[in-house]
Parts: structure tokens; C-alpha cells; sequence
């Protein structure tokens, strides 16, 4: 999954439909979106392989959203153009579309039955009436909601009416499914659950999920490709390990999980790795990547709170490279795992996480106590922007 | 200790309405069912009394002849069957002029919005009798629009507007349209927008759109604007009185005549009865329409 075709294609030619089955079954190319003088999605080109779950992941007001209702034929882009199986979406309007859409509010129709709901797509084809009935019957039993056909959406609970949302958009068996937050509106552990029956179900059906979130945690565990956005723009596209372990930018850094940043200078620049001056670290920065910038740039160092070592022991190799010394300030004991926030000399803070292996044993560290961080050469992520 | 406890407070909240409708509806209603089964005599008031004394002891004087007299005369039946006609015929013009324009009010934008709600309340700034007269200088012989028509050739000889059933569904669907758009408007602007999205996602083109998801989901506001058209209309006395036929009364009229030119009280209050009685079927499904309404919000 660690290929190149990943990343954003800006000048691959488009290839024909249907050429090959890695090929893209959705492309965007260039695609922007302004409503006045507002960005919403600014210059995106991304490729969705067939089959596949990708998630576009981003904070509130990043466009991600906007991407799904451009897809959705909702917007029309502004620049830029949409190609599903290889047809230009440009002029198709939402209703042409081999798109269907599970919408964040669920959007059931509250005047019709769940059967009315489910049958309504397959209604507008023209298909007959048996048929409907059968389809229905069989999607819902899927859904696990058969028997449930006869209420209005207003006697389900929220987990039914998820169900239900799913089984009216997958109906007409589309070849794309878009997902707009389809678990925000769920309690934690219906949650859980209903994450992995979406994924036994998109594999069951060999449909192609987009799904749009803000939950870090449900895009990584739902998505096989994750593109991060970023007021507007595709900050990074890759599997959920990609992304976490080498972020592409400090915002994607930042974005995903708990990360401390250091800014720093090239010192040293080998094949092996860099060697970072960082002012506020106090120590010298080592870290195995191939990075490739010149001697004396300004760069940032990003480390993962769980990469990090924490012990009363200086470390062997001594106080040089990749140590440094501070007193810890704050403890968070999360019951798998135990947060601690260290000051360091400079006065900042870092993050790092232990989980909580033994219970009970050795003494543990203390509040104020002063101990020494460490981490591997390989745990830095070193980032030019 | 406070001077209205919380309960007796809340009665007196509750109280003030129920005292205004005993005093203002019931009491009125108890007097005119009450005068409806007398008979006319020359006298002050021109009705028999409900009790009379015979001999030292209290006998009850109950006549049904208004009531028989209402369907011995045929003009009564025609006016009460003219009066739903109008009615219904206004209420449906009502409704077709006034479902676009509450749907283009509830889908304008948030700014002009609610200049477009003032235009629609705007009229009721001006008294109704005079907008009602000023209909009979557009409409009359040497008014407004045959003038103007006569003037661009359009037409040789003045049409004859006034006092029609023309004029008459003019003037009520004029006065009452703005009673059509308000209930509509706050029907359909609540309306969840996405849901056609969803629908136009499943495959149904916008008419498709609007005839399975927008028209069901107003139907509460297009019962409630046409009740609320619907009632007064079928009671209407002024338009019909300034701008209607002449040989074809509603009866709004009729009551009206009976009770002062007639001075037949007894068969006037018959008439109203009987009004009452007809409309009490809408009023009732209005009312129960109203209650779905508020305990869907709730």
C-alpha cells in the first residue's frame, strides 16, 4: 500500500476508462472551489482506486465537505474537473450521477416508512414493484434493520436510522458511495461497532467508499487511504501508518495525534541522516531520515510522545544527541496509559506517553521528580514546511 | 408570603382567555341559539320570550319554524350552496397564487427575506374597507382597467366587471391571500433542504423532488392557510356586498338583511346557526391539524 500512485497525480495523463484495474476510478483534477471570495477547495487533484475506502480527513472550514458535494454534484466546481469511471462529471446533475450519498443528518425522508425510504432510489428508475420489494427486503436484512421496514424514521433510534441511511444509499448498488461523517452523530461504543459492519459490509458489496471526517481516529481505522485537508488544499494522501509515522507537513504532523515540534538548523547532512541543532531543545537532533535540504536550513523536528523514552538513568551513549534533561510537571494517569509533561531547561513542554505495562512493580515516576528523556534515531521526523 | 401563589397565578394565566371566550363567544352564541327557536311579534325585542306563564306556571316556548322556514325557501339553500362555491373557488385561487409565493419568500435569501414578508403584511396597514372600495374604481365601468383597455384599443365597449362573481373572487382572494402565504411560509420554511438533495442523490428529478418530498411534507400549511382562507370567506358580507351580483346573495348577506331589513331575528339567528354548523367541520380539522403541528415540534 506504501506505492507512489498515492500521492496527488498533478501530471500523470488521464488514462482511459477502465484501462486497468489500479487505475483511477475517481479522478479530480484541479478541481477548485470558491463560493465568493472564499477558497472552499483550492486546486485539488486526487485519484480514488476502485474498491478501495478513502477517507478525507480535516478540521472544520477545510474543505473536505465541499470535495464530497462536489462529487455529489451538489457544487459545481468552479475550475477544474471531476471524472467518475473515466465520464467527465461536468455537466451531469446530482440525479444522473452514479453517486449515492449517506448524509451527516441521515436526511430520511420523515414522511415515508423505512421501506418508502429505501425504495424511494429504485422508484425513480422505474423499477417494478416486485423487484423493489425484494431489493428492499434484501438490503435491509444487510442493514440488519429487516422487520423494521413499517416505522417513520422518528420511532428509530439513532443507530436504526444509520442503518437506514445506509441501506437507501446502497439500494441501487452504487459503484460510489459517499460518507459524510457517518458515525458523528453516534454514541462511542455503537460507534465502534458500526465501523466495523460498514467494513465487512463495503467489502461484502465491492463498492468504492469516500468518507468524510474529522476524527482522526475513525479515518485510521475505516480508511485504507487517508488524504488530509487543509484549508482547501490536499495536505498529504497515504495509508493511515504514512501518515502517522511520516508526516509531509507540520500541520499533518500536528494534525495527526499528539506530536512535539521543534524548530532547529542543519548541521550536518550524510545519507545516513541529519544532525539537527535545535536551540530549544538544548541538544543536538539525529535523526535516520533522507531528507534532502541544504546545510543551514531552518527545519522542524517532530517526535511522537510515545517515542520517547522516560528514566531516572542518564542515557549510556551520554547528554550529546537525541537526550535531554528536565523535570516532570504533570502527570495523566489514562488508566492504558499514563501521560507526562516535561520541562526542559528552555522552559518547554514535552509530551510524552508511557503505557502502563506492569501493575503496580517498580516505583513509579513522580510529579516534580527529575528524569531524563531519550529517543531513537529513527523516531524523529524531520520537516522542511 | 406572596400575593398570588404559583397555582392560583397560573389559573389566572389560564383564566383570562376562558373568560374572554365565555364572555365574548359563548354567551353571544347561547343568546342567538336562544333566539333562533322564537317566533317574530311586533314588540321590543322583536322575538317571543323563552318562558311563558300560563296561569301562574312556567311553560317553555320552543318554535322550530325559523329553522322549517330556512328550507322552505329556496332562496336560502342557493345562497348557503353560492357561499361554499365562492369559498372554495377563492381558496383555491388562494392557494395557487399563494404556494409560489410562500415558496420563493421561504427560499429567498436571509436579507430580503423579510422584506418580502412586510410587502405581504404591508396591505393591512390600510383599512379593509377602503381597499375593498378602491377595487370598485379599478373595476367599474369608467374605472381603471376598462379605460385603460379602451384606451389601447384592446377593447370597443367597457366589460362588465363589477358585480360579478369575477369581482368577488378578485376582492376575497385580493384581502385574504396574505392569510394563504403566511401559514404556507412558515410551513415550507422549515423544510430540511438536504432532503432534497437526498432525493435528487436517489435519482428524482427537482419536480420529482418537490412532489414526493416538498408538497407532502406542506401539506399541514396548505390545510391551515385554506381553512384559514376558507372560514371567513364563506361568511364574508363586505365584498360581496360592494363588488358582487345583486340577483345572487351569500350568505353573509342574507343574515344581515334578515336582521335589519327583515327585522326577522328569530330566522337570521336560524341562519347564523346554520353557518356555524357548516363551518365547524374545517374549524375542528383546523384545530386538530394545529395540535399534530405543535406536538410534532415538541
Amino acid at each position: 500500500m506504501n506505492d507512489m500512485s498515492a500521492l496527488p497525480t498533478e501530471n500523470s495523463p488521464a488514462t482511459p476508462a477502465g484501462a486497468d484495474r489500479d487505475a483511477a476510478y475517481v479522478r479530480i483534477s484541479h478541481v477548485t472551489k470558491k463560493f465568493g471570495d472564499f477558497v472552499a477547495v483550492d486546486d485539488v487533484s486526487l485519484d480514488i482506486r476502485r474498491g478501495e475506502i478513502f477517507c478525507l480527513l480535516g478540521g472544520s472550514g477545510s474543505g473536505k465537505t465541499t470535495l464530497l458535494r462536489l462529487l455529489a454534484g451538489f457544487e459545481r466546481p468552479t475550475a477544474g474537473s471531476i471524472y467518475i469511471d473515466g465520464v467527465d462529471m461536468g455537466a451531469i446533475p446530482p440525479y444522473e450521477r452514479p453517486v449515492n450519498m449517506m448524509f451527516q443528518s441521515y436526511a430520511l425522508f420523515p414522511h415515508m416508512s423505512v421501506e418508502k425510504n429505501v425504495a424511494f432510489g429504485l422508484e425513480q428508475e422505474g423499477v417494478e414493484r416486485a423487484s423493489v420489494r425484494r431489493q428492499v427486503g434484501e438490503i435491509l436484512d444487510i442493514v440488519k434493520m429487516a422487520g423494521l421496514g413499517a416505522r417513520k424514521p422518528h420511532q428509530l433510534s439513532g443507530g436504526q436510522r444509520q442503518r437506514v441511511a445506509l441501506a437507501r444509499a446502497l439500494v441501487k448498488r452504487p459503484k460510489l458511495l459517499l460518507l459524510d461523517e457517518p458515525l458523528a452523530a453516534l454514541d462511542k461504543k455503537l460507534r465502534e461497532h458500526t465501523q466495523f459492519e460498514l467494513l465487512n459490509i463495503q467489502q461484502r458489496l465491492g463498492v468504492t467508499f469516500i468518507v468524510v471526517t474529522h476524527d482522526q481516529e475513525e479515518a485510521m481505522t475505516l480508511g485504507q487511504r487517508l488524504g488530509v485537508m487543509n484549508r482547501g488544499r490536499i495536505a498529504q494522501v497515504g495509508t493511515p501508518s504514512d501518515i502517522y509515522e511520516s508526516p509531509a507537513t507540520r500541520f499533518v504532523a500536528d494534525f495527526i495525534g499528539s506530536v512535539n515540534m521543534f524548530e532547529g538548523h542543519v548541521r550536518e547532512e550524510r545519507a545516513a541522516g541529519l544532525r539537527l541543532e535545535v536551540g530549544e531543545l538544548g541538544c543536538v537532533v539525529r535523526a535516520e531520515r533522507a531528507v534532502s535540504c541544504a546545510s543551514g536550513a531552518t527545519v522542524w523536528a517532530a517526535i511522537r510522545p510515545e517515542k520517547i523514552n522516560i528514566s531516572r538513568q542518564p542515557p549510556p551513549a551520554g547528554a550529546a544527541e537525541n537526550a535531554v534533561a528536565g523535570t516532570v510537571r504533570e502527570i495523566a494517569y489514562m488508566g492504558d496509559m499514563s501521560i507526562y509533561l516535561v520541562q526542559i531547561a528552555s522552559g518547554k513542554m514535552l509530551r510524552v506517553t508511557l503505557p502502563n505495562t506492569a501493575r503496580g512493580g517498580e516505583r513509579p515516576i513522580a510529579r516534580e521528580e527529575s528524569v531524563w528523556l531519550s529517543w531513537h534515531g529513527s523516531s524523529p521526523v524531520v520537516l522542511t514546511e | 408570603m406572596p400575593l398570588l401563589s404559583q397555582s392560583s397565578g397560573r389559573r389566572l394565566v389560564a383564566g383570562i382567555p376562558l373568560l374572554w371566550l365565555l364572555l365574548l363567544f359563548l354567551v353571544p352564541f347561547l343568546i342567538v341559539f336562544r333566539i333562533s327557536f322564537s317566533e317574530v311579534r311586533l314588540a321590543i325585542p322583536p322575538y317571543t320570550p323563552l318562558l311563558s306563564w300560563h296561569h301562574g306556571t312556567p311553560s317553555l316556548e320552543l318554535h322550530a319554524s325559523a329553522y322549517a322556514f330556512l328550507f322552505t325557501d329556496p332562496l336560502y339553500l342557493s345562497s348557503y350552496l353560492y357561499s361554499l362555491k365562492v369559498a372554495a373557488v377563492s381558496t383555491l385561487c388562494c392557494l395557487a397564487l399563494g404556494y409560489p409565493m410562500a415558496y420563493a419568500i421561504a427560499r429567498s435569501g436571509a436579507a430580503t427575506r423579510p422584506v418580502l414578508l412586510m410587502l405581504i403584511v404591508l396591505p393591512f396597514w390600510t383599512s379593509f374597507l377602503l381597499r375593498v372600495y378602491s377595487w370598485i374604481g379599478l373595476l367599474k365601468n369608467n374605472g381603471v382597467i376598462n379605460n385603460v383597455l379602451l384606451y389601447l384599443g384592446v377593447i370597443h365597449q367597457p366589460l362588465a366587471l363589477l358585480q360579478t362573481d369575477f369581482a368577488v373572487y378578485v376582492g376575497i382572494v385580493y384581502s385574504y391571500l396574505p392569510f394563504m402565504i403566511l401559514p404556507l411560509y412558515t410551513n415550507l420554511e422549515k423544510h430540511d433542504l438536504t432532503l432534497l438533495e437526498a432525493a435528487a442523490d436517489l435519482g428524482a428529478r427537482p419536480l420529482r423532488a418537490f412532489l414526493a418530498i416538498t408538497l407532502p411534507q406542506s401539506l399541514p400549511g396548505i390545510l391551515a392557510g385554506s381553512l384559514l382562507v376558507f372560514i371567513p370567506a364563506v361568511g364574508e358580507y363586505v365584498i360581496p356586498t360592494l363588488l358582487g351580483r345583486t340577483d345572487q346573495l351569500m350568505i353573509g348577506r342574507v343574515l344581515s338583511d334578515e336582521f335589519f331589513e327583515n327585522r326577522d331575528w328569530p330566522v337570521a339567528s336560524a341562519v347564523a346557526i346554520l353557518v356555524l354548523l357548516l363551518l365547524v367541520v374545517p374549524i375542528i380539522l383546523f384545530q386538530r391539524i394545529e395540535r399534530r403541528e405543535l406536538e410534532a415540534h415538541t
